[in-house]
């Protein structure tokens, strides 16, 4: 549809139009170095793999991620362009896609830019790189998937800030859905059913047997529906909120 | 081409818009005027499928605002109130922008762009950021944008808000060219923007039609409207009185207390004409000296606040007295 190319193409434009841009591109890159070589002990392990740098991925992106997608609608509404935008002719399903892909492009670019790590790896060994290019791509469907939930919880709110402690909250609950620590509390309360719901819903679980270099058509379902389902949500409060 | 039928909108207990049924068709251009909050922004919304109806519908070119949305905008040109932009866009990319939306592409697109860069006057600002515009070029930003894909239909929220008066002329006489072909709604609270624009007025109070006709039919509200006016000096008033009541009947004279050792007299119109010739023949023949004579034409202003003062004030609980002695009863006194 060419509303939404034109729509993600503004969005885009708009996003590198602010040095905020690339302020967040900066820390993405130097925070997951530092993680990856100093907390993750990338040198002493002495392997050549980027698992640790994946690792912190899940953390890294609950803040990253609302941080870049906070603005998707909250600004649209605090600055009345959303009475432009949903009076041109376009669905509201178009323009919430459209957002989307921006946001998501620009943080597939982000991540492009981590490339120097793994031709570092490639430097110092031999490492399986169809294990790494399979954490890419997890990592990507991850992000979008953090992604999808901030641009709902955008839509909201007309105050960016709240948006973006609702969205870092929402994805944090699907973070830690997967930690051995929230299960057991899970566990002592509900039924066994419950527990495995709650586990499956974690983007962690999914995340980690892809970085393992399994990709499980049932993981990469999982984020792709989890995308789906958060734009459909968002287009409902969207259409639901815009005149408010 | 707009239809309005029973168009409703309630914010909670508050009735934006009450029952409106309303059509405007081509060749039209409607002044829309109404006290602040009387309903014309959350009209105009419902009418760009901004806002869904809470009763009643409305339809552009046939098309329903709520179930056939995307086929009204095509057709419907739209700037809303306040005119709100994507600031940090260049005005170029803006429209380019917008272009792209309505469908324009390569050289149509260019040239389009160009046509109407021209037409509203944007050529010197291309470049610059829509945010470092004054309020006047923002404006003609937001024109050029609903303009842009020439549509059948517009509906234009205060249109001339914050354009000076050159700029103001000339967004009058584009509005008043593409009167003939489209069908235009125009909100605004410069009345004499009504008559200098619009074939046809509607007056909205409280989310309800006050009256519905052309400026002309709405100034023959006022008891004044047609009437002569004149003013002779005191000393000659008495003379003056009594021709008046030669060529009319008494209870069309008025005659105001002196000021300035000047007395003015109103002769009412009578079936709509102004009886100036004979006024202006009988005071010849008595040789009566006159300060000014001529004919009232009456302000939209006065019968905007005739229409509206006591429902403004109503909801407010204010006592009968508030209800704006000088605005609804002008010219009986
Ligand atoms: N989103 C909203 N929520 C609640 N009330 C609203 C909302 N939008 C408008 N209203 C109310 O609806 C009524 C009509 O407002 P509207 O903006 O249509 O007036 P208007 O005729 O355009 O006034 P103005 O001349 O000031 O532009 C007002 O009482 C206003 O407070
Ligand atoms: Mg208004």
């Amino acid at each position: 549809m060419r509303s939404v190319a034109a729509i993600a193409k503004r969005e885009l434009v708009a996003y590198f139009a602010t040095p905020v841009a690339y302020v967040f591109i900066i820390i993405f890159l130097a925070v997951s170095a530092a993680l990856t070589f100093y907390v993750g002990g990338f040198f002493e392990r002495r392997q050549a793999a980027l698992d640790t740098f994946f690792t912190f991925h899940p953390w890294l992106f609950l803040f990253l991620i609302p941080a870049v997608g906070m603005r998707l609608w909250a600004e649209e509404r605090k600055t009345g362009t959303i009475e432009l935008l949903t009076t041109m002719p376009v669905t509201t399903t178009a323009a919430v896609i459209g957002k989307f892909l921006a946001a998501w492009a620009f943080i597939a670019a982000a991540l492009a830019l981590t490339a120097p790590m793994w031709l570092t790896v490639n430097v110092l060994g031999e490492p399986d790189n169809g294990v790494i290019l399979a954490s890419y791509v997890g990592s990507l469907l991850m992000a979008g998937a953090f992604l999808a939930i901030t641009s709902c919880m955008s839509a909201l709110t007309r105050n960016q800030v709240v948006a973006f402690i609702l969205g870092a909250t929402v994805c944090f609950l699907f973070t830690m859905s997967g930690v051995e620590l929230v299960l057991e509390t899970v566990r002592a309360i509900a039924p066994a059913a419950l527990v495995d719901a709650v586990a499956s819903l974690s983007f962690l679980s999914h995340f980690s047997t892809i970085t393992k270099g399994v990709i499980d058509l049932r993981d990469l379902v999982f984020f792709v529906s989890m995308i789906v389902f958060w734009l459909f949500a968002t287009t409902i409060v969207v259409n639901a909120r815009k005149g408010l | 081409m707009i239809v309005m039928d029973g168009l409703s909108k309630h914010f909670g207990p508050v009735r934006a818009v009450d029952g409106l049924t309303l059509a405007v068709d081509k060749g039209e251009v409607l002044g829309f005027l109404g006290p602040n909050g009387a309903g014309k922004t959350t009209t105009m919304r419902m009418l760009a499928g901004f806002l869904e109806p809470s009763g009643g519908r409305a339809a552009i070119c046939g098309f329903d605002v709520a179930t056939d949305s995307i086929a009204a905008k095509r057709r419907l040109g739209y700037l809303p109130e306040g005119a709100p932009l994507y600031g940090d866009m260049t005005c170029a990319a803006f429209l380019a922008f917008v272009a792209e939306i309505r469908g324009y592409r390569g050289a149509a697109r260019r040239q389009r762009l160009a046509e109407i860069v021209d037409t509203v006057a944007l050529g010197e600002v291309l470049e610059r950021p829509i945010d470092t515009l004054s309020k006047g070029y923002k404006r003609r930003v937001g024109l050029a944008q609903a303009m842009l894909h020439d549509p059948p239909v517009l509906i234009l929220d205060e249109p001339t808000d914050g354009l000076d008066p050159n700029q103001k002329h000339h967004v009058r006489e584009l509005i008043r060219g593409m009167g003939k072909e489209k069908a235009i709604i125009v909100s605004t609270h410069i009345l004499e923007e009504v008559e200098s624009v619009c074939t046809r007025a509607v007056v909205i109070a409280q989310g309800r039609i006050a009256a519905d006709g052309t400026a002309e039919s709405l100034l023959a509200r006022l008891p004044r409207h047609n009437a002569v006016r004149l003013v002779v000096p005191a000393g000659a008033a008495d003379a003056a009185a009594m021709v008046l009541g030669e060529v009319a009947s008494p209870q069309a004279v008025e005659r105001l207390p002196a000021a300035d050792g000047l007395v003015t007299f109103y002769v009412l119109a009578h079936e709509g004409a102004a009886p100036l010739a004979a006024v202006a023949h009988g005071l010849h023949a008595h040789s009566i000296e006159v300060d000014s004579l001529g004919v009232e034409r009456g302000r939209l202003d006065d019968v905007f606040r005739a229409l509206t003062a006591q429902e403004e004030t109503a909801p407010e609980g204010a006592s009968p007295e508030g209800a704006s002695p000088e605005g609804a009863g002008s010219g009986h006194a």
